[in-house]
């Protein structure tokens, strides 16, 4: 560091020689205030027992207000949006007289406002002298916001460029190591019958959905995070509790109540949070692309050993899963890959209706083109189609139809053909009802 | 010399073998000393004792590794047992049933009160270990109630003759051990319910998510546990040829120990009943040993819980290992 060599062991001694991690999954304590967590651990105090909060909260504000950040210290961090919460961490980043700040995929949560809101502030800091190292994905921030960037691909420096010399398509490149032709595959596929469509759907958290999917189709659920994309397919899976509506398949109403229900329907859901409830990450490969189909895998009460085998085998085959054996534990396997089995388990239960939630957050583009590959071809076989993403492009690239929501209901339904981003972007954040409101 | 590891000696197959291979070790090395350090270890009637001894704690042990795979706790087999086994004690000696009715309806008592904690846990979300801790306290009350504190004593042939020794052997003790250790064995590696302890324990939302009926399983646990607390009620009273109040106090931290030292995790999700039998064998032995070689009950617990210590923090340092 500052051409010294630097012994790092631990990150308490990183902290010591001034660089601090943001990670993508914060480390805020949400029941303590936004001044408690900057100084967590680091309490001014008046003597030895006596901690001083005056001195903490004015410290932390003087932080705030040199970042340009309007935030009551005194507030709960779990009150505070994902945003604000990204902020508290820079601050204590701060405190900590941060020379180096790395950045952890900080934008996967954000809304595009916000966004900015963070580059301003990155080049705030960037402007101060601190050196910022910043891990993403999304290649167009690393053109905006970098000066620099190192390509890494299967832990292994690739290469280090001028952002200004490179394209984002040269990016890729190198980060897949092979040439991409088209970051969407096309396929051709016949779109079918309509075979799963919902009514008014109605729970605590969204009203009044209604929405209906063709054999072979693809819609796209757009919308900003907390829209309700998630919601509605937790409702239909039955894991929120549905107030009113319907949801009927092949022409059949479903009372579908938990998850087995809709499991024994041939509704699969492929959720957002990998580690939190895709994968049981203490079992094996091969026990997690069963788990979904227990039911057929067995004979009686007993398993099937040996075509769970086979099926397992099979399945590591057809999507390409990188893993020794399918004996190997699921939490030694890279995020890419762990999203294969959770494909996997829901190809093998053989639904018929698929919903993907953000099915290529935090992946590599290799293993996105994977997935958009697993997804084209299920189209292809005849399912319904049912994605939920953040990320327009995707959603312009592989839907064959668009549905956004903003607040909890639908805003709005375009074909494929007349979807474009600022189309999508006013429906998401609702502008024509916001006109309309102050009208009144 | 090549390291001796599970690969080289053809365990490889087994989903948890190295961690099942380092208690065996364990247990193995403990066995050669005790059998060089003493001259009675090895003999055939000294390890009959030693599976007689570990016989109640390994069937609690049993019921136990199903609750902990599920990342729960049952601190009220001690309790249920004591309960239970008077149950059948007055029923067959004050009441005058047969013997084996006496025995359903005590394990059907047990039963009911393993079904008593699913309800509460399940129903209400209690945490597992607050609803257990009502329990142990329930069913031990109700134990001194029914009989006003005292004892029952003296059965009926057919009712000691459980625990009695064929041709000097515990055959009956034994075999009921066998039977359970195989029947949970089975149920846990070969059906699509012993599968969902697994997946339960490991991730509960995705367990519920991918039509894991959670609840019902959970619930069923602990009546499971039940269950064999009323065995281990038939196998302790027939044994001890009385029933007392405080019979079993204590035990459930034993079985907990069995379950945690045969390496199932205290988080859920991880281990193996194989582990559980190597666990319960492990403790047998050391008690076993301590005793043979007159070492006084003080330093035997201390030395009991040390080895708990060990065992859990292998369990952490494998874990912290592996992340």
């Amino acid at each position: 560091m500052f051409g010294l060599p630097v012994v790092i062991q631990n990150p308490k001694q990183a902290e010591t020689l001034g660089i601090s991690i943001i990670y993508q999954e914060l480390n805020l304590i949400p029941h303590l205030t936004v001044a408690e967590n900057i100084f967590l651990g680091r309490h001014k105090m008046h003597n030895k027992v006596h901690i001083d909060w005056k001195a903490i909260n004015q410290a932390a504000e003087k932080i705030l207000r040199d970042l340009e950040v309007d935030l009551d210290v005194q507030s709960k961090v779990g009150s505070l949006g994902i945003a604000q919460q990204q902020m508290v961490e820079v601050a204590k980043a701060l405190s900590l007289n941060a020379k180096i700040i790395i950045m952890d995929e900080p934008t996967a949560p954000l809304t595009d406002k916000e966004t900015n809101n963070l580059f301003a502030m990155v080049r705030r800091l960037k402007k101060s002298g601190v050196t910022i190292i910043y891990i993403s994905h999304r290649l167009e921030e690393i053109k905006t916001l970098c000066d620099r960037a190192t390509i890494m691909r299967d832990g292994k420096t690739i290469t280090q460029v001028e952002v200004a010399d490179i394209t984002v398509d040269q990016i890729i490149k190198h980060m897949v190591g092979r040439e991409l032709k088209d970051k969407f595959p096309k396929v051709d596929k016949t779109i079918g019958e309509e075979i799963f469509s919902v009514q008014s759907l109605t729970s605590a958290k969204i009203s009044d959905v209604s929405f209906h999917v063709k054999a072979g189709e693809i819609l796209g659920f757009g919308g900003l995070v907390g829209a309700g994309r998630t919601e509605t397919a937790r409702t239909i899976f039955g894991l929120d509790e549905k107030v009113s509506g319907t949801i009927m398949l092949h022409g059949k109403e479903l009372t579908i109540k938990k998850p087995k229900d809709a499991i024994s329907h041939g509704i699969g859901f492929v959720t957002e949070d990998r580690k939190g409830e895709g994968l049981v990450l203490s079992m094996n490969v091969r026990e997690n692309i069963s788990l979904a189909s227990l039911k057929t895998l067995s004979q009686g009460i007993r398993l099937l050993l040996k075509d769970e085998h086979a099926l397992a085998n099979d399945y590591v085959d057809k999507l390409n899963i990188r893993t020794p054996s399918i004996e190997q534990l699921m939490r030694n396997l890279s995020g890419g890959n762990q999203q294969k089995v959770v494909l996997a388990k829901w190809l093998v239960s053989e639904s018929t209706v698929l919903i993907f939630d953000e099915p290529t957050r935090g992946i590599d583009v290799g293993a996105k083109i994977e997935v958009y590959n697993i997804i084209n071809s299920l189209a292809q076989a005849g399912c319904a189609i049912i994605v939920i993403s953040s990320e327009i492009p995707e959603l312009l690239g592989i839907c064959d139809r668009i549905l956004v929501m903003a607040r909890g209901r639908k805003t709005g339904e375009l074909t494929i053909e007349e979807a474009t981003q600022e189309k999508i972007m006013t429906l998401a954040t609702d502008m024509g009802k916001h006109v309309k409101e102050r009208s009144l | 010399m090549k390291k001796i590891s599970p690969e080289r000696l053809g365990l490889k197959k087994f989903n948890n073998a190295s961690n099942i291979f380092g208690i065996l070790m364990a247990l193995i090395i403990m066995s050669v000393i005790l059998s060089i350090a003493t001259s009675s270890f090895l003999k055939p009637a000294n390890l009959l004792n030693v599976l007689q001894q570990i016989s109640i704690n390994f069937t609690l042990a049993i019921g136990m590794s199903f609750i902990i795979l599920l990342g729960g706790i049952d601190l009220s087999v001690g309790s249920n047992v004591a309960f239970s086994g008077l149950i059948m004690a007055i029923l067959m000696k004050n009441m005058l049933f047969p013997v084996w009715l006496s025995i359903l309806i005590g394990v059907l008592v047990a039963v009911f009160i393993g079904f008593l904690n699913g309800f509460f846990i399940t129903f209400f979300n209690l945490p597992p270990f607050i609803a257990t801790l009502g329990m142990m306290s329930i069913a031990r009350g109700a134990a001194y109630t029914i009989t006003g504190g005292q004892p029952v004593y003296t059965f009926p042939d057919g009712f000691t003759a459980i625990t009695g020794r064929v041709f000097g052997i515990p055959l009956y003790t034994i075999l009921i051990m066998l039977v359970l250790f195989i029947l949970a064995f089975y149920v846990l590696k070969y059906t699509r319910y012993g599968r969902s302890f697994y997946a339960i324990g490991g991730n509960r939302s995705c367990a519920n998510l991918s039509g894991i009926s959670v609840k019902k399983i959970e619930a069923s646990a602990y009546m499971i546990s039940g269950f064999c607390c009323g065995i281990a009620a038939m196998v302790l009273t027939s044994r001890l040829d009385s029933a007392v109040p405080t019979n079993a106090e204590g035990s459930e931290l034993d079985a907990i120990a069995a379950v945690v030292i045969g390496g199932i995790s205290m988080s859920g999700g991880e281990g193996s009943v194989s582990g559980t039998l190597i666990g319960a064998l492990i403790i047998g032995v050391i008690a076993n040993g301590m005793n043979l070689l007159y070492v006084p009950q003080g330093a035997q617990r201390m030395v009991k819980g040390l080895i708990i210590l060990l065992a859990v923090i292998i369990d952490v340092l494998r874990r912290r290992k592996e992340n």
